[in-house]
């Protein structure tokens, strides 16, 4: 796809939120590192690693968004692709300890020690690389999605019955990873990382670094959303969620384009999720957790359905909410969230971003920019 | 065999049951090349799952459904029987309500259907003069920009005709498309589905009976899913069973 027309398509909202986080990949290292302590303009660390998070969050809900306010598909299992990048990078990152484990084992990471494992595992051959463990945070959560998708598009399943096994799978991954005998760590997950390409990870400035990158990916994720949703594909994909049987009568192949958007977008939840557990330091079969992935869609209704800009305002918006809640009032945060849901769906249909932009908070207007409209008019006018 | 060579559509035998009721029993139609059609009979008549065997949603019980004497619908699921060149309007005006009119279009327009190939699409020149002359055809040309949702009920009916029409099909199924329209809009319906059939084959089911006299074609009644009589609308009306189970009710 051409640039111009692409970035004509963005959008007035979608230009403001790149250079929000362009601003905000730029400043807030430069506050965090350059400035000092002392100074009111100073930003400690542990902010730096909080919006660090919220921007992996971001991204994940940018994924939910991608194909549950486009495409109509309600995940409730993302939370899954975002654990298995999490756990894709983890593995690179428990391989880069080498010999400092407690129990020094050059070979085998500590747990395996633990358990008397003798040799490493055949999958965990080749994330001694980062490239590998890169590609595998794309592939891993990909294929699940692509054959998972494979069987329940094929076979027609929609809606709440969807949903619901999308549940089921994130369940049974979070069981599954529970396991000691699974080699990932069992219950206590994966952990105790020193650091990735041999810069420690405790550093100020790899947390500062870590914040920029986890801000140029949430960057890089709503264009490639964006190029999706204001293609023609992205009109099927809308096609689908408003209409599906009468897309299939014009002759779409409903199921390729679901299995299509439903597999990027997991792959865009596992790049979150790898950027996610070096911030956090730890990634463990709680990730996994269903409430996780239902937690996730709240931040994309809270924040606005099929705008994307919404799904990531939301994501940090309710995760701020969280963190003072949480310190604040710990036993009320969960009625606090489902009550912002309640309220969400209630009275504002649009999101937050139907509050910040009226003009959006029309009926109904999936793609209210309209892209390629207007690029055909332009070209018209040529 | 003359006949099922010569056929555009071919239905012979097709029943089929759901949980033991007969929609179809033993039905045979055919529909020649540049062929209009109508079918009336009362509710319940199969009229619909009819329909529905033709595009691929359900599949029969037993019988044969063949397209250009040579494709057998019942292995091919929807988007198949698309491309092959049946469009289907719908009972209920069913367009993409969030869409514009325009963008209701171009998504039937005729072209390939692939995932990669609609990432990349752009509209050529030619394409856009056919969807100007769709919009024109259906009178919605002022109104290409707006969401398809804002329509009224009449204009929704149009805008789906103008979808089939984007299509192209070889044969368009049209579902009382005089469903819900004033008596002008019945009119003007039935002169565009009579310019429609100039160059396609056309099956329109329909209850209003001034509006398939308007069409002036070839009428078959079903009853209890297998066909009753077939003639012009005069034979029909004058046959004693028509009349005993539709018109006379």
């Amino acid at each position: 796809m051409p640039l111009g027309p692409m970035f004509l398509g963005l959008g007035r909202t979608g230009v403001v939120f790149l250079a929000a986080l362009a601003v905000a990949a730029v400043a807030v290292p430069v506050l965090n590192l350059a400035v000092p302590p002392q100074s009111a303009w100073h930003v400690p660390t542990t902010t730096v690693v909080l919006f660090g998070k919220y921007l992996c969050y971001a991204l994940l809900a940018l994924s939910i968004d991608l194909v549950w306010g486009y495409c109509g598909i309600l995940s409730l299992g993302h939370g899954a692709f975002f654990a298995l990048g999490g756990y894709a990078i983890g593995m690179h990152l428990m391989r880069e300890i080498g010999s400092r484990g407690v129990y020094g084992n050059p070979e085998l990471p500590d747990f395996m020690v633990f358990l008397n494992w003798k040799e490493l595992p055949w999958y965990w051959y080749g994330f001694d690389h980062l490239w590998f463990a890169v590609l595998m945070v794309l592939l891993v959560p990909g294929l699940l999605a692509f054959v998972f998708g494979a069987f329940a598009f094929r076979s027609r399943v929609t809606g709440v019955y969807l949903s619901i096994i999308t549940q089921a799978m994130t369940f049974a991954l979070m069981l599954a990873f529970f396991r000691n005998d699974m080699g990932f760590g069992g219950n206590n997950g994966l952990t105790d990382f020193k650091d990735v390409l041999g810069i420690d990870l405790q550093k100020d400035s790899t947390r500062a670094g870590l914040f920029a990158l986890s801000a140029l990916a949430l960057g890089a994720g709503f264009l490639v959303c964006r190029a999706i949703v204001s293609s023609k594909l992205g009109k099927v994909l809308v096609a689908v969620r408003d209409a599906e049987s009468r897309t299939r009568f014009i002759g779409y192949r409903v199921e390729h384009y679901k299995l299509f958007v439903f597999t990027v977008s997991a792959m865009m939840a596992g790049v979150a999720g790898a950027l996610y557990v070096p911030q956090v330091g730890i990634i463990n079969p709680s990730e996994f957790a269903p409430a996780n992935s239902i937690e996730a869609v709240i931040w994309v209704a809270v924040g606005g359905r099929g705008t994307l800009v919404g799904a990531a305002l939301g994501a940090v918006v309710v995760n701020i909410g969280k963190s003072w809640f949480t310190g604040a009032l710990p036993e009320l945060w969960l009625f606090a969230l489902g009550g912002l849901f309640v309220f969400v769906t209630l009275f504002l249909p649009k999101g937050l971003l139907g509050v910040l932009r009226p003009r959006a908070a029309k009926p109904a207007p999936a793609l209210d920019d309209e892209p390629a409209v207007r690029v055909s008019e332009q070209r018209a006018a040529e | 065999m003359t006949e099922l060579a010569n056929s555009l559509l071919y239905l012979d035998g097709v029943t089929v049951s759901f949980d033991g009721f007969r929609a179809l029993n033993n039905l045979s139609l055919v529909v020649g090349h540049g062929e209009m059609r109508a079918i009336i009979g009362p509710n319940g008549a199969g009229k619909t799952t009819m329909m529905d065997v033709i595009t691929g949603k359900t599949r029969p019980d037993k019988g044969d459904v063949l397209f250009h004497g040579a494709h057998d619908l019942t292995r091919l699921d929807e988007a198949a029987i698309a491309e092959l060149g049946i469009g289907r309007k719908f009972q209920r005006p069913t367009v993409f309500e969030s869409h514009t009119v325009l963008d209701n279009i171009v998504l039937a327009l005729e072209g390939p259907r692939g995932v990669f190939s609609s990432l990349f699409a752009r509209l050529t020149g030619p394409q856009r003069d056919r969807i100007d002359e769709v919009l024109d055809t259906i009178r919605l040309g002022e109104r290409r920009n707006e969401l398809a949702g804002s329509l009224s009920h009449g204009q929704k009916q149009w805008l789906e005709i103008g979808m089939l029409l984007a299509q192209d099909p070889a044969l368009l199924l049209v579902d009382e498309p005089a469903a819900g329209m004033t008596d002008a809009e019945t009119a003007e319906t039935a002169v565009l589905l009579r310019r429609i059939a100039e160059t396609h084959s056309v099956v329109v089911v329909e209850h209003d009976m001034t509006f398939v006299r308007d069409l002036g074609v070839r009428v078959t009644v079903l009853h209890e899913g297998s066909v009753l009589a077939e003639g012009s609308l005069d034979q029909v009306s004058a046959d004693e069973r028509v009349i005993e189970v539709y018109l006379g009710r």
